[in-house]
């Protein structure tokens, strides 16, 4: 059992080395996000864009789903569906046994962390292999990643460079980032050149044409999904677009926002397995498209903006809260402020709902945000559903954080608001009797001078000088 | 594929999407009216920011590469046999016993180990480039297959001058990427493979190329850029009856 949230918190801060890498990171992209968008008025635009495309592909979902489905299948893609990360898992199973696969090359996907799926393959005796860097490292350390985009930033070069040597002793032992790029390169050579089956995630699914679009900068994707025989791509049902002209301002969007690059090195569009008379890609080339728990989202015109998300990062790049931490505290696969908002919407509010509090509702992830998602007004609507405000609108775990005493609290705060003798009657006291009350704030007291309440209300000091009517 | 998980999963969608479809939001083509030089100026400079090697050439384009591989310690170059391009690059070469030849004509089941092992570059052509961000267009083919551009660790790429556009957008709605159909693997590649997952910073030659080189050739109208592109039957069998 893992530690409780609290205790998560009090580590990662406890933690300087950790703190220290994240917080260099974190720095790093913001100041290369913030240099890729000179123009806030060509931003505002494409950012206004960006929501549109995305909500016009919400609003749409069913039948874009079915048009994706049947342009995939006419290209040769064979689609698939699972309601469930475990369904998802049984699928990508079976395809890899009817191949034969004892081993699986993957690029990064936070999907399939979502499904838990190495994990599952490892137990049924099939080895999913990470092939992008940062992952590469986390599986050698047997972690998960601390970052959406940026999968390995918890770590130094000196961390890596250990975890290297206790691996592969054969190599030389380096601190020097190109040559510990070049040992993983070396290192997965052999399995690109061997590997029956690949898996990916996918970016955008494009509905027109049938098109996957993966973006890396790599090269290990175009690998995962050109050399071996077998690519499964696994897709949350949420990621599709309508167009293919929708995708510039996506791309734009998503690598700048991301990483503040232009345009990734790679940018790989799969219409299809290899086709007749074609001499490499894939023979079959299978999409497999998870809902876990989006399409319940997806019923809530307020929340529903969650699934709008491109998974760029930059709400966790501008949070105060996860530069911090970074990513392992939140002890969820998507941390930061989306994964505050999208977890407990995906695990439970009675599981996971804790996290919508962790945010100071500064503001700065839906200001940073490409789709212009509301961050922080999802945040506080998951926090009145947390302690039952409001109706049940099918949020699992709604009102399980209602506790007693604060319900008690809150009550008599508004009937006192609402009946002016109960008004007057606890001004009263607390002004008079203001000695006698708490001085021990707990916490928020440890770097806060205590409010101290004064000996006259401004109702009593109004009257006093003469103002008969409020 | 018809499963119970995708009429549940269609069923719970279709709950609250109520009225007609929506349309698509405004998306007006993002383009700039560059002059040629202006577009070949920044394509040049954006793709030489990530490390990608430009230089331009001539009809002699071929001695330029041979030049440019030796210096680099190369001793073979696999090339796309059956295509305009490998048939200029063979009739050219300088030297077939300083940097081999290899031609590219076999399924990969026959020249995986070579392609994975034994190469040192290779060559391809490419649809054209996106001068806004330093872009590459591969369209690859039956005769230019996708791992070719992707395993040998230099990567040589021809790019005819005049099919450098000023966006990716004004790219694909130029030559109707939708309405033609894409290949199985369109790419867009800009600079040799990098990571910055160690400490965000970067380093070159990741998993795919580690180097790209790319020939911009001059004042030469692109001879079919649509060359590779699947042809459509009955306009071929138009033309024919006209």
């Amino acid at each position: 059992m893992p530690p409780e949230f609290s205790v998560r918190v009090g580590q990662a801060l406890d933690n300087e080395r950790l703190r220290r890498n994240i917080r260099r990171t974190m720095d790093g992209l913001v100041a290369k996000r913030r240099q890729a968008f000179p123009d806030t008025d060509e931003l505002t635009v494409l950012r206004r864009r960006g929501k549109l495309i995305r909500g016009q592909a919400l609003a749409n979902l069913p039948d874009l789903l079915l048009e994706l489905e049947a342009n995939c299948e006419r290209n040769g893609i064979q689609v698939h569906w699972a309601e469930t990360a475990a369904e998802g898992n049984a699928l990508v199973l079976d395809l890899l046994r009817r191949q034969g696969a004892r081993r699986v090359i993957k690029g990064k996907s936070m999907v399939s962390e979502e499904m838990g799926l190495n994990h599952y393959l490892e137990a049924q005796g099939i080895q999913a292999v990470e092939t992008d860097l940062g992952e590469f490292i986390l599986q050698l350390a047997g972690e998960r990643p601390s970052h959406i985009i940026a999968p390995a930033i918890h770590k130094d070069r000196g961390e890596i460079a250990a975890l290297f040597a206790a691996h592969f002793p054969e190599y030389p032992y380096t601190e020097d980032i190109e040559g510990l790029t070049a040992i993983a390169r070396r290192i997965m050579r052999e399995h690109f050149g061997q590997a029956v089956a690949g898996l990916s995630g996918v970016n955008f699914a494009i509905a027109e044409t049938g098109t996957l679009c993966l973006v890396e900068n790599e090269g290990n994707g175009r690998l995962c999904t050109t050399a071996p025989d077998l690519h499964i791509a696994v897709c949350g049902i949420e990621k599709v677009i309508a167009r293919l002209d929708q995708l510039p301002p996506l791309l734009t969007l998503l690598t700048r926002s991301a990483t503040g690059q232009p345009i990734t090195t790679y940018v790989n569009l799969i219409s299809g397995p290899r086709r007749e008379g074609e001499r490499d890609g894939p023979r079959e080339v299978h999409l497999v498209l998870l809902d876990n728990g989006r399409s319940r989202i997806h019923r809530d015109q307020q929340l529903r903006a969650t699934l709008r998300c491109i998974r760029c990062g930059a709400c966790m790049n501008h949070c105060p809260v996860y530069s911090r931490l970074g990513g392992h505290a939140y002890g969820t696969v998507y941390p930061g402020p989306i994964g505050s908002v999208l977890e407990p919407q995906i695990q439970g509010l009675d599981r996971q709902g804790e996290l919508a509090e962790a945010s100071s509702l500064c503001g700065a992830c839906g200001e940073v945000c490409p789709v212009r998602i509301p961050l922080p007004g999802l945040l506080r609507r998951l926090r009145a559903e947390g302690v039952g405000d409001g109706p049940d609108a099918g949020v699992p775990g709604h009102g399980s954080r209602r506790k007693v005493l604060h319900r008690l609290i809150w009550s008599l705060w508004r009937q006192a608001h609402a009946h002016p003798p109960l008004y007057w009657l606890m001004t009263r006291l607390a002004t008079r009797l203001r000695r006698l009350l708490p001085t021990g704030l707990g916490p928020w007291a440890r770097t806060r001078t205590p409010s101290v309440i004064a000996p006259r209300s401004l109702h009593e000091l109004a009257r006093a000088e003469g103002f008969a009517h409020e | 594929m018809n499963s119970p998980a995708r009429e549940a999963i269609l069923q719970r969608l279709r709950r609250r999407t109520t009225g007609g479809a929506r349309p698509a939001p405004e998306n007006p083509v993002r383009r700039f009216d560059w002059s040629p030089e202006e577009r070949l100026r920044r394509f040049t400079a954006a793709l030489t920011a990530v490390r990608g090697e430009v230089i331009l050439v001539g009809d002699d384009w071929p001695a330029c590469l041979f030049s440019r591989l030796q210096a680099k310690g190369a001793t073979n170059l696999r090339y796309a046999a059956d295509t305009a391009l490998g048939a200029e690059l063979v009739r050219a070469w300088p030297d077939r016993g300083a940097i081999a030849l290899i031609p590219h004509d076999q399924p990969i089941e026959a020249c995986r180990t070579d392609l994975f092992t034994a190469t040192d570059a290779s060559l391809t052509g490419c649809l054209g480039g996106i001068a806004e961000t330093g872009t590459l267009v591969l369209w690859p083919s039956i005769q230019e297959p996708r791992l070719i551009s992707l395993v040998p660790p230099i990567h040589a790429v021809v790019l005819e001058a005049d099919r450098i556009r000023s966006t990716f957008h004004e790219f694909l709605i130029e030559e109707d990427w939708a309405g033609r159909g894409l290949p199985t693997n369109a790419l867009l590649i800009s600079g040799p493979s990098k990571s910055a997952d160690i400490e965000q910073t970067l380093a070159y030659g990741v998993h795919g190329p580690k180097e790209l080189l790319v020939l911009i050739r001059e004042g030469r109208a692109a001879t079919d850029p649509h060359r590779n592109l699947p042809r459509d039957p009955t306009a071929a069998l138009a033309g024919a009856l006209a």
